[in-house]
């Protein structure tokens, strides 16, 4: 693969390139517009690879399949959207839970229930986060083009295996959908990390006993590492313990894996930010519109500019700050009724006015719309 | 091996004592399915036991393999991603009735269909008991429980017919009364190159026992030893059926299987 | 010169507009131009009314819909009806003949016979997404994209064992306008 190749395709498409690239070997998924496209390169590609791909009957038994398959070493992944996301949220839990790095790519559409199949939406932002019960840590990214969505899909499984929790892919229709260009990556540049394996003998192996970074070593099924996993919650040797301190602790460590690393996994995008009075948030298709409305507005002399989190969660407070102590005003723009704009709002509200530009029509914000609204507030 | 020598090799001796009741037939069962590997001489490091939620689901992790004990109902789904992900492994479902044919009944029907070469066990004892007696997929008519306090309504499943029905290649049906026969059919299964279905009738006696009049533990492995018949016997002299829940290797047919077909792809494509 | 050009393609579900605006955008990457490509349509595969959109530039694209459309092409009544409102004073409508339009207008308007063309010259009204491709082409300023990757394109998009009666296709599109 030279350097220099590059292809027209869609969002969907590059998230597979993406995906082989950095290692996805297993694939489990269940049919669901706008992401089939994803499940379907998967079931040309991987037997090419030596990979598996299987359509399961369900997204339930998809997630669990990927699963099931990256506790063997393989690095798996599934894709979906907003039906098929809610039925994953069973075994998204058990993943975090039991530590067990996969990739979900959610290419979102309206909604609730069965909603707007073929039309762009934003409104899983919450979900990609609470959906599943109980405090869990969550890692969800958001890209904006078909070449980001090829790279971002790549940092997606070295952050799965790095930090051995479930990683959201976060799309929406517009980018899952869109044709661009995408230029390939030479395998020498790109960088692909492996879960930590256990060094120790198998009869010294403690499954869930974490090392300094608070990630336990992770065996494989069948390598000798006989070891017992469970969605109870457990103590470091993996079986399940009713004891308080220990429930309590696990449930920290879980947490704070993500949390205290967030550093490693805070990607965004400033664009005429510099100068900005006024700041527009938004990510995924609608940070587009945004980067034209600012063209726009800055030909007029008015000083706009985006933060576009990449990283949708963990949320990226420090940086949500900063804007805040230099803008006079911000607003969230989301194809959704305010989800993203409850937390900058949470953020930042104390210090200056956060306002949001909303559209679940089930088509993607203008820059008009935006331009619009910015205008409209004075 | 004696049954020290089996503990000792094949459980997790310091998980136990299990948190079966006295007189529940799980044990016995569980004990089958060591015995099974254990005369099959499978390596330990190659069996992985994959169970769901449920009395019969506590059983993995007891055992001294790969185990995983996941969500309710979609242990067959762990298994199946297992299995396909590394064809390598002895991959061994322990479940329930509930577990397996109510929550997990679209899990296990398409295992079936895929002839995908993971062994099920289910462990029926006809009620769910770790949340207390309420009935289940497989609870007869009439019967009661905590849930169908004026007797239940629904008519039950025939577990090993809708495995066969499903595309199963290999279902039995043993007891925790007869042992040697439940053994006997696992080690079958686990041979079998395909999805293999073996359901193992329990029993209740703190539950299902209690709230049907079923009498002590003791009764009511009688009554499986005294309304249970072979199906060889049945095949002879087809009279012995009336009235008799029929045991033994109930279907043995081989048939493609799901990974052995997928390499077939892999082999013919696999390029990079 | 040349900077952006905005263009909507539209027709009932099946005729193949969103292949025939992959195949402008594919051609415009191989030529070293930006290109995006976006569609909607309705969750049926077949018969409702489908729309394809291709931004080519010279600059980075951003917003990946059309705001100006400079060129729209509707093969359906129902699709003319539709989208011609957004057509760009300045811009070109180009329709299958069968279509009724209001002629006393700003733009420039092309009723041809696409849908025939295909039908009576190759052989089939499949095609008629090709015709289309070369009609446009043939409307495009001059070096936007060079015949060379709009061709090769083609020859990639089309299904194999398709790709000379599709060449033929697009030839006769361009004649629809050039003669």
């Amino acid at each position: 693969m030279s350097n220099k190749e590059y292809k027209l395709l869609q969002g969907n498409e590059a998230c597979v390139e993406g995906a082989i690239a950095a290692g996805m070997r297993f694939f489990a998924g269940y049919p669901i517009t706008p992401s089939t496209e994803i499940a379907e390169l998967s079931a040309q590609k991987l037997p090419k690879y030596g990979g598996k791909f299987i359509q399961m009957e369900d997204e339930l038994s998809s997630m669990a399949a990927i699963i099931g398959a990256s506790l063997t070493g393989i690095k798996s992944m599934t894709a979906t959207s907003g039906p098929g996301f809610s039925l994953m949220q069973e075994n998204l839990g058990y993943a975090c839970i039991t530590e067990v790095p996969c990739v979900v790519a959610n290419v979102q559409r309206g909604g609730p229930s069965t909603g707007l199949p073929t039309s762009p939406a934003q409104g899983d932002v919450m979900q990609a986060k609470w959906g599943t019960h109980g405090d869990h840590p969550v890692i969800a990214l958001t890209p904006n083009s078909v070449q980001e969505t090829y790279e971002i899909t790549i940092t997606a499984f070295n952050l799965a295996e790095k930090y051995r929790t479930p990683v959201i892919l976060l799309m929406d229709e517009t980018v899952g959908h869109m044709r661009e260009k995408l230029i390939l990556k030479d395998p020498s540049e790109i960088k692909v990390i492996n879960r930590k394996k256990p060094t120790c003998k198998p009869e010294d192996y403690v499954a869930y006993r974490a090392d300094e970074d608070l990630i336990p070593p992770m065996a494989s099924f069948g390598e000798g590492y006989r070891y017992h996993v469970t969605g109870l919650t457990h103590d470091e040797t993996g079986f399940p313990t009713n004891n308080n301190e220990i429930s309590g602790k696990l449930i920290e460590r879980l947490n704070n894996k993500v949390e205290k690393n967030i550093g490693e996994m805070s990607y965004y995008e400033e664009y005429e930010l510099e100068d900005a009075e006024i700041v527009i948030v938004a990510f995924g298709g609608v940070s587009r519109s945004a980067k034209s409305a600012i063209d726009e507005m800055r030909r007029n002399g008015k000083k706009v500019g985006l933060f576009r989190p990449i990283t949708i969660w963990p949320i990226l407070e420090k940086q949500i700050n900063k804007i805040s102590e230099k803008s006079k005003e911000i607003y969230v723009a989301e194809m959704n009724l305010g989800q993203y704009f409850l937390e900058v709002d949470r953020i930042a509200g104390k210090k200056c006015p956060v306002n949001k530009i909303c559209k679940v029509t089930g088509e993607l914000i203008t820059p008009n719309e935006i331009i619009n609204a910015i205008y409209g507030g004075k | 091996m004696n049954a020290s020598e089996i503990t000792k090799k094949y459980y997790r001796a310091d998980k136990l004592p299990h948190i079966w009741c006295p007189g529940c037939g799980h044990g016995t069962l569980l004990n089958t399915v060591v015995r099974a590997i254990d005369k099959l001489g499978l390596n330990k490091d190659d069996v992985c036991i994959v169970s769901g939620i449920g009395c019969s689901s506590r059983a993995s992790g007891y055992l001294d393999f790969n185990t995983l004990h996941t969500t309710h109902g979609r242990a067959l789904a762990f298994a199946t991603g297992i299995k396909h992900a590394n064809p390598k492994l002895h991959v061994i479902v322990i479940t329930g009735d509930g577990d397996a044919s109510a929550i997990g009944g679209n899990h296990l029907i398409h295992a079936a269909r895929r002839n995908i070469d993971i062994t099920t066990i289910c462990f029926n004892n006809n009620i769910y008991g770790m949340t207390g007696g309420q009935y289940s997929p497989t609870t007869p008519i009439g019967d009661f429980a905590t849930t169908a306090p004026y007797g239940n309504i629904d008519k039950p499943f025939d577990l090993c017919n809708l495995a066969q029905g499903a595309g199963a290649s290999y279902v039995g049906r043993g007891t925790a009364y007869h042992a040697q026969l439940m053994q006997k059919l696992i080690e079958n299964g686990i041979q079998n190159k395909g999805f293999s279905f073996v359901e193992g009738l329990s029993l209740c006696p703190t539950y299902y026992g209690r709230k049907n009049k079923k009498g002590s533990a003791v009764k009511m492995h009688t009554f499986l030893k005294d309304h249970c018949v072979d199906k060889k016997i049945v095949d002879k002299k087809p009279e012995m059926a009336e009235n008799k829940i029929i045991i033994g290797e109930l279907y043995n047919n081989q048939k493609p299987e799901y990974t052995d077909n997928y390499k077939v792809i892999i082999d013919k494509f696999h390029n990079y | 010169m040349f900077q952006r050009i905005e263009m909507r393609l539209s027709g009932s579900g099946g005729q193949g507009v969103i292949l025939a605006a992959i195949i402008f955008a594919d051609a415009a990457i191989e030529y070293g131009l930006n290109a995006i490509q976006t569609q909607s349509y309705g969750p049926e595969a077949r018969g409702g009314a489908s729309k394809s959109e291709v931004i080519i530039s010279k600059d980075e694209i951003k917003y990946p819909k059309v705001i100006n459309c400079n060129i729209l092409l509707a093969l359906t009544q129902k699709s003319y009806d539709k989208y011609v409102a957004t057509l760009d004073k300045n811009g070109i409508l180009v329709v299958d003949k069968s279509v009724n339009v209001n002629e006393d207008v700003s733009y420039k308007v092309y009723k041809i016979p696409i849908i025939e063309t295909a039908k009576n010259k190759i052989g089939t009204h499949m095609v008629a997404n090709i015709v289309s491709v070369g009609a446009l082409y043939a409307l495009l300023e001059d070096g936007v994209i060079d015949m060379k990757a709009i061709k090769k394109s083609i020859s990639e998009r089309v299904p194999p064992g398709t790709i000379d009666k599709n060449i033929s296709a697009f030839e006769e599109g361009i004649k629809l306008i050039k003669g």
